[in-house]
């Protein structure tokens, strides 16, 4: 059984976020990157801990970015996947990222698509949805437990207010959110093993982008906080009804 | 013309889908054009009632199999209805619905999709808008290039309006494919408020040592008709469901109020949060980052203070 996970980098979580050239781009100097965590900590550790009680499941990686995307791959390589291919460009619309993966799920023959549930950069949740319109695949968003019987998926997935369990034949498209697996961290022998996996590099499906980003701006700085005494806890009631209108 | 998707549970419509359809209505007045709502399945609200909202007329496709949200075949049903009716803007709640349906849709019908968007389109020469990204630690604005566009609002990000009006109704013929997902059990948590629909969020972290002494947070949410969440450690720790847990890994939220009791506010929860309107912190360390990302703070041990706003506040409902 061939199982694609897709992986993105994005930039560490303790990240100042900033922006160049007149608030058109995201300021890189100093950013460290990483696996963006749905994709590693979800979607890349079931597909492995899958793998670890199925051993004729294989486990690909895609990622669409520049060369600087290769230590990405590589810790995901480091971390459990077989091999790997990255679509050589760059992009920030949806349905251009999501043409890519499905040009190459297309080709490659997978019986089950696993995405993060989003990016922590651009927060879109819609990368998998795309990847299984494009494919006319089910899809199945916001998973919190993913199993396989045989051909069959079962997955629970998040509702607001509550969660629904349903089951589907592969193939099919998951995006996967908290509680689908946990955190791993590679071994010394992984790491080592990831320099030796096959890593494809490939030029990308000619697609155009359907969106642009124009510029960026950040949220307006907060006034400073208003202190209240701890023995006058009347007193910041008062201020959320009066003031803040807010209860 | 617009199109609203109008999602629903248990026969109700749900909150998110009024602010859809004021800012659907709101997008259509800007665009010199219609607004109409489309709901997919049965309801047992009164769908005429809508219109109060701004839509003119709300197309059903009155089809029980659409009651669970098969997204493949909720996609293919919206983007058919959607090229019949001649939709330039479809717009969705970015909630779970929206999550699952809204990008299938776009890659449907080859339409750009902007998803968690926070306020109206600018719309002199080209369609612009802004989104949160960074997990709320930014904004973009974003051009759709294309002739159908698609937007997800953001929850509580638009004020919904209501006035007189009743929509139309009109039944929509389209064939419906079997769906490939089935639906096997569903958990309902009930009598809970939504965290990403909750207009107050009462939030613990760390700081209350241990799921024992939660019940001060349950009772201050409950007198505030508030949802509960919690920081990351709290969830991974098992003190609190998962679903509870905000910040960039886990929801990120911009309620009216956020109400965060022991928590030290790391850059990563204050992600998920800072678009709150109005931010209330509770610690005992004057120096956690919190307050600077806070409007109205108290230094002091929670366990003496939050009793005693869940009193005050009782004492303030009473008055
Ligand atoms: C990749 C990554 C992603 C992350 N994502 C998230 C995320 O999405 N969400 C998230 O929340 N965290 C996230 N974190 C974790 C984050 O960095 C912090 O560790 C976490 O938010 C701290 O939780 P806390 O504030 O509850 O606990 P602590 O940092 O331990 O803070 C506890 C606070 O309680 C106060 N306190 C103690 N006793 C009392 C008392 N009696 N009364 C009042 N106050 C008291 C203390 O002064 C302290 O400020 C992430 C970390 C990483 C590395």
């Amino acid at each position: 059984m061939k199982v694609l996970v897709c992986i993105s980098k994005t930039p560490d979580t303790t990240s100042k976020i900033a922006f160049k050239n007149n608030n058109t781009q995201f300021e890189e100097a100093g950013v460290q990157w990483i696996i963006n965590p749905y994709d590693e900590w979800y979607a890349l550790v079931r597909a492995i801990e899958l793998k670890e009680k199925d051993a004729s499941i294989t486990i690909h990686l895609v990622t669409v970015g520049g060369a600087d995307a290769d230590p990405i791959i590589r810790k995901a390589l480091a971390l459990g996947g077989d091999e790997a291919i990255r679509v050589n460009t760059t992009g920030d619309d949806s349905f251009y990222i999501a043409s890519q993966i499905a040009d190459v799920a297309k080709q490659g023959g997978y019986d089950l698509i696993l995405t993060g549930k989003e990016t922590i950069d651009y927060n879109s949740s819609a990368i998998g949805g795309a990847i299984a319109g494009l494919l006319d695949l089910p899809f199945v968003s916001l998973a919190t437990k993913f199993d396989l019987n045989g051909t069959v998926a079962t997955i629970t997935r998040e509702l607001e207010g509550g969660e629904e369990t349903e089951e589907v034949s592969l193939p099919v498209v998951v995006s996967c959110a908290k509680g689908v697996a946990e955190q791993r961290i590679p071994n010394m022998r992984g790491i080592m093993a990831a320099r030796t996996k096959p890593l494809k590099v490939v030029e990308p499906a000619a697609v155009d982008a359907l969106t642009h980003i124009v510029s960026y701006e950040l949220p307006p700085a907060k006034a400073g906080v208003k202190l209240v005494a701890a023995d006058n806890v009347a007193e910041l009631v008062r201020l959320l009804h009066e003031e803040a209108k807010a209860i | 013309m617009v199109l609203i998707l109008i999602d629903h549970a248990d026969g109700q419509i749900k909150k998110a889908s009024y602010e859809a359809l004021t800012y659907g209505a709101d997008v259509a007045k800007q665009l010199g054009t219609t607004a109409e709502g489309l709901l997919l399945g049965t309801v047992t609200a009164n769908i005429t009632e809508l219109g109060k909202y701004g839509v003119t007329k709300v197309n059903q496709v009155s089809n029980e199999a659409l009651n669970n949200v098969d997204a493949l075949v909720y996609a293919k049903t919206i983007a058919e209805a959607a090229t019949t009716l001649g939709a330039k803007v479809i717009v969705f709640s970015h909630s779970q619905t929206g999550k699952a349906v809204a990008s299938m849709v776009s890659a449907k019908l080859k339409a750009g999709l902007v998803t968690g968007v926070v306020s109206l389109p600018k719309t002199d020469g080209g369609f612009v808008v802004k989104k949160a990204v960074f997990s709320g630690k930014a904004f973009a604005n974003v051009e759709i290039k294309t002739d159908v566009k698609i937007i997800s609002l953001n929850p509580n990000s638009y004020k919904i309006v209501s006035a007189e009006g009743s929509a139309e109704v009109v039944q929509l013929n389209i064939a419906v494919d079997a769906p490939k997902i089935k639906v096997t059990a569903v958990n309902k948590v009930s009598g809970e408020v939504p965290l990403t629909e909750a207009e107050v969020v009462v939030s613990g972290g760390r700081g209350l040592k241990g799921p024992e002494n939660w019940g001060i947070v349950e009772d201050l949410a409950h007198v505030l008709h508030a949802a509960t969440a919690c920081s990351r450690p709290v969830a991974d720790s098992g003190w609190r469901p998962h679903h509870e847990h905000v910040g960039q890994t886990g929801v990120q939220i911009a309620p009216n109020l956020y109400i965060a009791i022991g928590i030290s506010g790391a850059i990563q929860h204050l992600a998920g949060v800072n678009r709150s309107k109005h931010i209330v912190v509770i610690n005992k360390d004057p120096e956690a980052p919190f307050f600077k990302a806070a409007d109205y703070g108290i230094v002091g041990d929670a366990f003496e203070i939050v009793p005693k706003l869940t009193e005050e506040i009782k004492k303030l409902h009473n008055s």
